[in-house]
């Protein structure tokens, strides 16, 4: 099986190219397991990846047009010829890593952690079965960064608009039940660009290794801010 | 060049669960810290954690801590330290409590309580009934404790040096450790992190085994450290096998599958656990079910045409419990087998997950070793926790959701002990470039060109060797043919070269770095695991089948200096109750 890989190496390349290798696909053989032969043939390619399972979002990357994990990404599912890039719209530090800190600081700005202004119980804050099931499809999140750099909005306002992902966060601590913060959450989303540049092209949505939903979490915020200015 | 340095109260090495606890406290108590992490923090293999943690909340069923240490001990086939599992059986119980109101997203009981469930090798009233006792975040309990623990230090405003890569720890003349260099990975440029106290958290190697449940990130930097700065390893013959890995890939399947009701058939499709332990079952320990499935295969009764595996049933528990308790699970199947577990039954076999071994250290985490004065001697401001660290809790054998358990409880203690250590010591000691000698010409080893053999050649045989060596059952003969194998591995480390010599971002040099690592916990194991004549535990021997209370209820330590393994005893006293002492371990 061909696959071309985008090569970028700052000490030695003034331009990106693309490089093909043969690579033998067996049964069940995930895009990761390619790209670890490639780097057993060529040492110098390199690629972030850790957990093999999809639960870190390591080795997030874009094949074939498309923002995916490439250890939840099966060859056979994959037309040829299979063209491996990094994830777009991200500074290119080598090869298929990129430089995620715009990314981080995002989902640093919007306070991701519990907010409680209560005393403490001695006991665990109770929290219905119904509750909680409003944190389903929100903390399941493992930040690798494939909605926001599919997310046009974020090509443009890379400094401004938050971003699917740390906007999906925001509402992960909105919707918890346990969270006294609300107001002070959603007052720092005001203005035209921190949330409201999403116009909802729900291409995070379509990539979304998990199956989460930014689109509809960031629609939530949007209500829930004009149901608090009636 | 002189190197850059930069001074911190605490350098953190891991951003795992036991290394955000302890910055959390840390941070929290306005100490300057730095966390060090190869990967960014929610990389670190706490994120992979499924089941849950275990606490005596009695939400579901009774509970009790002292029931929960009664099973711990039993579970570490009385290996395990009772002062070390009293104190984390109590403070489990606080401890899920202050991650919940940190904002652990736990499953939840209709009263509003946290979700529990059963798990192996638990029990109510000191071996009665199954007990429900591990908190579980639907199955990614590891996910929603490490994010957690990550965003409460983003809002304590920890110091994060993400991707950078700890080459050794800094110890000067008289032992003291300086803290470490460090490799900056997006530059390629060492650093010199000079710290008061230093906190070793960089969990487990289970990469040294071909099949693994780990991510690829788990190459036992930290015990490495330690083993090169002249610290022994623990118990290190001890490394668990989960009974349900991916049979041929090795991710992992929860335990909870079988807490939740599941368990297992033989090619006969008979449920053969009843057949090795008559009352747990599917929820003996650990150690148990993975030799059960792996005798099952041996006596022919394995399934699919290899007959190399057994199957996990769960698709008798319904859609709606499988698809809402076990969702983690679900994905994996699906993505990796293209099954859906509520239909059809899952391909498992026995894989390396854990190891119950490390650097020793006491209940406030912090490093002991043998010196002038006796069998364990507080290494001066070095600390560690996790599955680096060796406490022991575990002893010869961990229970499920013990882990998460382990790595909370005794990071928070790694903070607590040095607030106080930096209370008492609130200087900087100094610093010579002779104490990075060492660590330099690691770094430098890695730069001299030319032809010779691959990393990656070397690091393929060596987890070959391991696996075929020293697996589920081990003899005198595989383990001693591994030894010798190994021993020619090791020379041929010097002939590996490097290809790419670059700077930014060489994943080629951290690879070889870590095989530095893998190389020397593998030969801590199997040098461990030839030594111990019994069976206790995880470490199972053909050629003595017994455990052995009266020559071997000791712990082992490995130092690779002198290439040579001590014993010291087990602290078999409890804090305040008393001894349960060692007993026919039936399930």
């Amino acid at each position: 099986m061909k696959i071309r890989v985008y090569r970028f190496h700052p000490e030695r390349d003034q331009t990106p190219r693309m490089q093909s290798f043969e690579v033998a696909a067996r049964p069940g053989m995930m895009l990761r397991e390619a790209l670890l032969e490639i780097k057993a043939l060529d040492e110098s390619f390199a690629f972030r990846h850790s957990c093999g399972e999809g639960v870190c979002g390591s080795d997030s990357v874009n094949v074939n047009g498309r923002n995916c994990l490439a250890c939840t990404t099966a060859l056979a599912d994959l037309q040829e010829p299979i063209e491996v890039r990094p994830l777009p719209g991200r500074p290119v530090i080598r090869d298929l890593i990129v430089d995620m800190s715009q990314f981080y600081d995002h989902y640093r700005a919007i306070k991701p952690y519990l907010i409680r202004t209560d005393p403490l119980p001695e006991h665990e804050i109770h929290q219905t079965p119904e509750a909680r099931a409003k944190l389903d499809g929100l903390y399941e999140c493992i930040l690798c960064g494939c909605c926001s750099t599919a997310c046009p909005s974020f090509w443009w306002n890379p400094e401004r608009f938050h971003g699917p992902a740390a906007l999906l966060q925001a509402w992960r601590f909105l919707a918890d039940s346990r969270d006294q913060a609300t107001d002070e959450r959603l007052d720092a989303l005001e203005g035209a660009y921190k949330l409201f540049r999403c116009h909802s092209i729900m291409n995070c949505v379509e990539v979304c290794p998990k199956g989460l939903n930014p689109t509809q979490a960031i629609g939530n915020i949007k209500e829930l801010m004009l149901s608090q200015a009636l | 060049m002189p190197i850059p340095r930069r001074h911190f109260d605490a350098l953190i090495i891991g951003a795992g669960g036991a290394g955000l606890n302890a910055a959390l406290r840390l941070a929290s108590a306005e100490l300057r810290v730095a966390v060090v992490s190869k990967v960014f923090p929610t990389r670190s293999h706490t994120v992979a954690a499924q089941g849950g943690v275990n606490a005596a909340l009695a939400n579901v069923l009774p509970d009790h801590w002292h029931w929960h240490m009664f099973d711990t001990v039993k579970g570490s086939d009385y290996l395990g330290d009772q002062d070390a599992i009293e104190t984390m059986c109590r403070e489990a119980i606080p401890t899920v409590y202050e991650l919940e109101h940190a904002g652990v997203p736990f499953s939840r009981l209709e009263n509003g309580k946290i979700y529990q469930r059963a798990f192996g090798g638990q029990s109510q009233q000191f071996g009665g009934e199954q007990a429900a006792r591990t908190c579980a975040a639907a199955d990614r309990t590891g996910h929603a404790i490490l994010h957690t623990l990550y965003q409460q230090n983003i809002r304590a405003r920890t110091h994060f040096f993400d991707e950078y890569f700890a080459i050794d720890l800094i110890r000067d003349s008289e032992g003291v450790v300086l803290g470490a260099l460090v490799l900056g990975i997006e530059d390629g440029e060492p650093l010199v992190i000079a710290a008061k106290t230093t906190l070793l958290a960089t969990g487990g190697y289970g990469q040294v085994f071909r099949t693994n449940t780990n991510a690829f990130i788990n190459t036992g930097d930290g015990m490495a450290m330690a083993l090169r700065a002249g610290i022994p390893l623990q118990d290190m013959e001890f490394y668990q096998f989960h009974p349900t890995g991916v049979a041929g890939k090795g991710m992992l399947i929860t335990e909870a599958a079988r807490g939740e009701g599941g368990y297992l058939v033989n090619a006969d499709g008979e449920r053969f656990m009843e057949r090795y332990a008559p009352s747990a079952r599917d929820l003996a320990s650990r150690d148990v079910v993975a030799r059960a499935i792996v005798s099952e295969i041996r006596a022919g009764r394995g399934c699919g045409a290899q007959k190399d595996y057994v199957l996990l049933k769960v698709d008798h528990l319904g859609a709606e419990v499988v698809h809402q308790r076990l969702p983690g699970i679900c994905d994996i199947c699906r993505v990796f087998l293209g099954i859906d577990p509520a239909q059809a039954p899952i391909p498992v076999f026995p894989t390396a997950h854990y190891a119950m071994g490390g650097i020793p250290t006491d209940p406030q985490a912090r490093v002991i070793m043998p010196a002038r004065h006796g069998p364990e001697e507080v290494v001066p401001g070095l600390y560690a926790a996790g599955e680096c660290a060796c406490v022991s809790v575990h002893g010869a054998n961990r229970l499920g959701g013990n882990s998460l358990l382990d790595i909370l409880v005794f990071g928070r203690a790694a903070g607590q002990d040095i607030l106080r250590y930096v209370s008492e010591n609130p200087h900087h000691r100094p610093l010579t470039d002779e104490d990075i000698e060492p660590g330099l010409a690691r770094l430098q080893r890695w730069a001299r060109r030319g032809d010779g053999e691959r990393v990656s050649v070397i690091k393929a045989e060596l987890r070959k060797l391991m696996e075929d060596h020293c697996g589920v059952f081990r003899d005198q003969e595989t383990m001693s043919h591994g030894v010798a194998k190994l021993t020619a591995l090791r020379e041929r480390l010097d002939i590996v070269r490097l290809q790419d010599h670059s700077q930014v971002f060489n994943t080629a040099r951290i690879e070889a770095l870590e095989l530095d690592n893998l190389l020397d916990v593998g030969t801590a194991t199997l040098m461990a695991a030839l030594a111990r004549e019994e069976s206790r535990g995880a470490h199972s021997r053909v050629d003595f089948p017994e455990r052995d209370d009266t020559h071997w209820l000791k712990h082992s330590l490995y130092s690779l200096s002198e290439d040579r393994i001590d014993y010291k005893p087990v602290r078999t006293k409890p804090i305040s109750v008393d001894s349960f002492p060692p007993k026919p371990r039936v399930y």
